[in-house]
């Protein structure tokens, strides 16, 4: 029995009329470019966010107590809605970056930065607290005890966090949709320059069309990225089975 | 007498308690990551700003008695018309679904989860959840459209099936994607009531269900209303299967399982796809009804977050 | 007499600890002498570890905890404006109840240390030298690049006695340290107290009476006074004397009863 994939479904661009020469090059290589974006936002930042409300924030002050409310509230508000944000202020507004890549990668990284920060905040949290007690004792800062210590004992949980934030990032179609990922590219993407596409939003573009074989399109790019997704999530559940230790 | 007190003073430099410098370094990184946590703050500002800013110019066409009270959704009339509630009909719809399928399975999860499983068994279904919680709603929307409604339409012959968009089966796929995480919130909150509460139980001979129904269900409602509360907020945010499954549904205010309906996320979705023209009242609408839906959603997750906190402060 | 001219370490002079609005301990007037050995004993929640943890500010670490009254070490206010935390405990150490070995080698455990407070000199020889000081170094000398979740309790908990002494403080505090061990890893922890008080002043919490009684100079009987109004429960100092006094001829009823076993 022959099982084949035809290549073409990923090398080849969309196209309107003829399903059968029709493909996710562009979406694919847009969800690539897109995503390593987001990465490069939510590593630093949600690590970094994590760190100062887990070890460094006096939970006492009112702005401290804002900022996680605030972040909490954040994880719950609906995609979509980061979509408006991001066509008010990244594509137009103050960033004005117009209908790129980037201005995709700024949004979706913002939607998952709060599972990001909750995720990382609970990687430290696990991590027990004689670790930093026993460096704080031998006259560490607390940054050198948190930085040489807390962190590295926490980063493989934090690394399962952003994992988890990315894979999401991947199938997020939603408010890809208003910041301009369009679903008739038959270029490359530039990551700064240009219009792009992404995975999802393209699934559900042939998902929209009337002629039957652009629903087996459809099927088959879900299958492509749930392939994908469901490596990437494997990936996080065997680090943290790798790296869990019972203290 | 002068070597003790010369012994003194060296003694005092080698044991001061003051700080060797400023370290002005390690308090700039401190400030950094403080900036790192504040931007979330930034974040929800510019939300607020980019959501209600454009608001005074809709509302130049629209007075918001019409626009909230309105029962007529037709933008792209002629005659236009904005009148939201048909789209919050239909949100209303998929949370209505949503929760008659979302609630009692959640809940059944979460009780086998917290009362019935082994370590075991909960360690693999956990990140299972996890997972679940998070898979592109578009492939659960398409698994809808392509397989779930079929079946649906099969199963109720009695029902009139006349769209290929249904509310109800987008309402019902929603209820499904928000199991986990009903599931997940409400096994951590039973989780938590203490183990002495259900011994007490158990001591009296009472059965595991009676336990699980009688003492820890009642010990952890308010978490369990939180998981509840959060999964609603949930459906009322999701997009694209309510885009997919439920159509860009008609202008007018209609209930039905089998009615093909708006609903104010795939409304902003569908009018918002491509180059739409700032200042016009079409590009004013998606924000009014994103102010709408940002409005609903923040008071649902504050309701939850109070519930959480209470539960909290019972037990932690 | 002997005692005038011992050097004073500490000097807790009516000293208080807050957590919050309770009031945790009242009161306490304690001398510590260098070079020796001094134990706080009494029943749970009599307030002796607080009271430790006072003296190197890991009370710090709990926002909500508040020192009162004056504890002086040389003489400076250790809660003065210009007092640093971090330094202080670079100069008073601490070895706690349980083990807590980083999850690292046994080699830079030690060696943590030293470098993260950029003390000058070999490396290896630090750690051969704390190592040594606290009787480890023939146990570990071939396996110090193994990872030191790989030792046994006892061995662990003088892996974090020689990381103390490897930045060459002057005070170890030691929180009930052989708790969590057998009996021969407490003999030989208490060998090497005995060995460290020439270079160190100690001080420890203990709940066992005969460790006190076996490795301390002096020591310091605290306990709960719950007679101060309903559901009230402070620590008090009774009584510091010499150990053998304490133990045979207490100037306190209370401590009495405590040391020949009647109650705690």
């Amino acid at each position: 029995m022959a099982l084949g994939v035809n290549p073409g479904l990923f090398l080849n661009n969309p196209s309107s009329f003829r399903p059968e020469e029709a493909g996710y090059r562009p979406a694919i290589l847009g969800t690539i470019q897109l995503i390593g974006g987001v990465i490069l936002i939510i590593v630093p930042l949600g690590i970094s966010a994590a760190t100062y409300l887990e070890l460094f924030a006096d939970r006492t002050r009112w702005y401290n107590r804002i900022i996680e409310l605030n972040i909490q509230n954040l994880a719950g508000v609906p995609s979509i809605v980061f979509g408006i944000l991001g066509l008010a202020f990244i594509v137009r507004g103050i960033f004005d970056l117009g209908f790129v890549v980037a201005a995709g990668s700024m949004t979706v990284a913002i939607l998952v930065l709060p599972t990001v920060i909750l995720a990382s905040r609970e990687a430290i949290r696990a991590v027990p607290s004689s670790l930093l007690d026993g460096a704080l004792a031998l006259g560490a800062t607390r940054l050198q005890a948190v930085r040489k210590m807390v962190l590295p004992a926490a980063a493989p949980g934090m690394l399962t966090g952003v994992i988890l934030a990315v894979a999401r990032a991947i199938g997020e179609a939603a408010p890809l949709l208003l910041v301009g990922a369009a679903t008739f590219v038959t270029f490359d993407p530039n990551f700064w320059d240009g219009g792009y596409s992404a995975l999802p939003v393209m699934i559900y573009s042939y998902a929209g069309r009337p002629q039957e074989e652009f629903h087996v399109l459809a099927a088959a790019g879900v299958l492509v990225m749930l392939v994908v997704l469901f490596f990437i999530n494997s990936i996080a559940v065997w680090l943290r089975a790798r790296f869990e230790r019972t203290w | 007498m002068s070597s003790s007190i010369q012994g003194a003073r060296s003694r005092s430099e080698k044991n001061s308690l003051r700080a060797p410098s400023p370290r002005i370094g390690e308090k700039i990184v401190i400030s950094l990551l403080f900036l790192a946590s504040a931007i979330s703050v930034g974040v929800t500002i510019a939300i607020v700003i980019s959501l209600f800013a454009p608001l005074p110019g809709f509302f130049d066409y629209v007075s918001p008695w019409e626009f909230l009270t309105g029962t007529l959704w037709a933008p792209s009339f002629l005659d236009s018309s904005f009148g939201v509630l048909p789209l919050v009909a239909g949100t209303l719809q998929v949370v209505f679904y949503a929760l008659l399928i979302g609630v009692p399975l959640g809940l059944g999860a979460a009780i086998y989860l917290s009362e019935y499983a082994s370590t075991r068994v909960r360690k693999t279904i956990k990140p299972i959840l996890e997972v679940l919680e998070g898979l592109p709603t578009v492939a659960t929307g398409l698994f809808a459209v392509f397989w779930f409604k079929p079946l649906i339409q099969e199963l109720t012959p009695w029902l009139e099936w006349t769209s290929p968009f249904s509310i109800g089966v987008a309402g019902i796929t929603v209820g499904i994607i928000i199991i986990p995480l009903i599931a997940s919130v409400s096994d951590d909150a039973m989780r938590s009531v203490p183990v002495a509460l259900r011994e007490g139980a158990y001591a009296l001979g009472a059965s595991k269900m009676r336990v699980a129904v009688k003492v820890v269900l009642p010990a952890a409602i308010s978490g369990i209303v939180a998981s509840f509360v959060l999964g609603a907020s949930r459906a009322i945010g999701e997009t694209m299967v309510v885009l997919l499954v439920a159509g860009g549904g008609s202008p007018q205010l209609k209930i039905g399982f089998t009615e093909p309906a708006g609903a104010m996320t795939a409304f902003i979705a569908s009018r918002a796809t491509g180059e739409i023209a700032t200042g016009t009242i079409d590009y004013y609408s998606i924000f009014a009804v994103g102010s709408l839906l940002f409005v609903m959603t923040l008071t649902m997750n504050m309701i939850a977050i109070f519930f959480v906190s209470k539960f909290r402060e019972v037990y932690d | 007499m002997e005692q005038a001219a011992k050097n004073e370490v500490f000097s807790l002079k009516d000293m208080s600890v807050h957590y919050g609005s309770s009031l945790a301990v009242d009161s306490v007037n304690l001398p510590i002498y260098e070079n020796e050995i001094t134990a706080l004993i009494g029943p749970s929640g009599c307030g002796k570890s607080t009271v430790l943890r006072s003296l190197n500010r890991m009370n710090d670490l709990i926002p909500s905890a508040k020192v009162g009254g004056e504890v002086l070490y040389h003489g400076q206010d250790m809660y003065g404006s210009d007092v640093d935390p971090v330094q202080v405990r670079k100069v008073i150490g601490m070895v706690f109840q349980k083990p807590n070995p980083f999850p690292k080698s046994i080699y830079d455990n030690i060696a943590f240390g030293p470098q993260t407070l950029g003390m000058k000199g070999n490396m290896d020889e630090i750690v051969e030298g704390a190592l040594k000081q606290a009787a480890l170094w023939d146990d570990v000398k071939d396996r110090l690049k193994d990872n030191a979740f790989g030792m046994s309790g006892g061995q662990q908990q003088r892996l974090c006695i020689a990381r103390a002494i490897a930045v060459k403080p002057d005070v170890i505090l030691m929180d009930e340290p052989c708790s969590a061990l057998d009996p021969i890893s407490t003999f030989k922890i208490e060998d090497l107290m005995m060995e460290l008080k020439k270079d160190y002043t100690i001080v420890i919490v203990t709940h066992n009476m005969q460790q006190a009684a076996r490795v301390a100079d002096r020591t310091a009987f605290f306990t709960v006074d719950t007679s101060r109004g309903e559901g009230s429960r402070v620590g008090t100092l009774v009584e510091h004397d010499e150990t053998t006094k304490i133990f045979s001829n207490p100037s306190d009823e209370r401590t009495l009863d405590y040391v020949t076993g009647k109650f705690g």
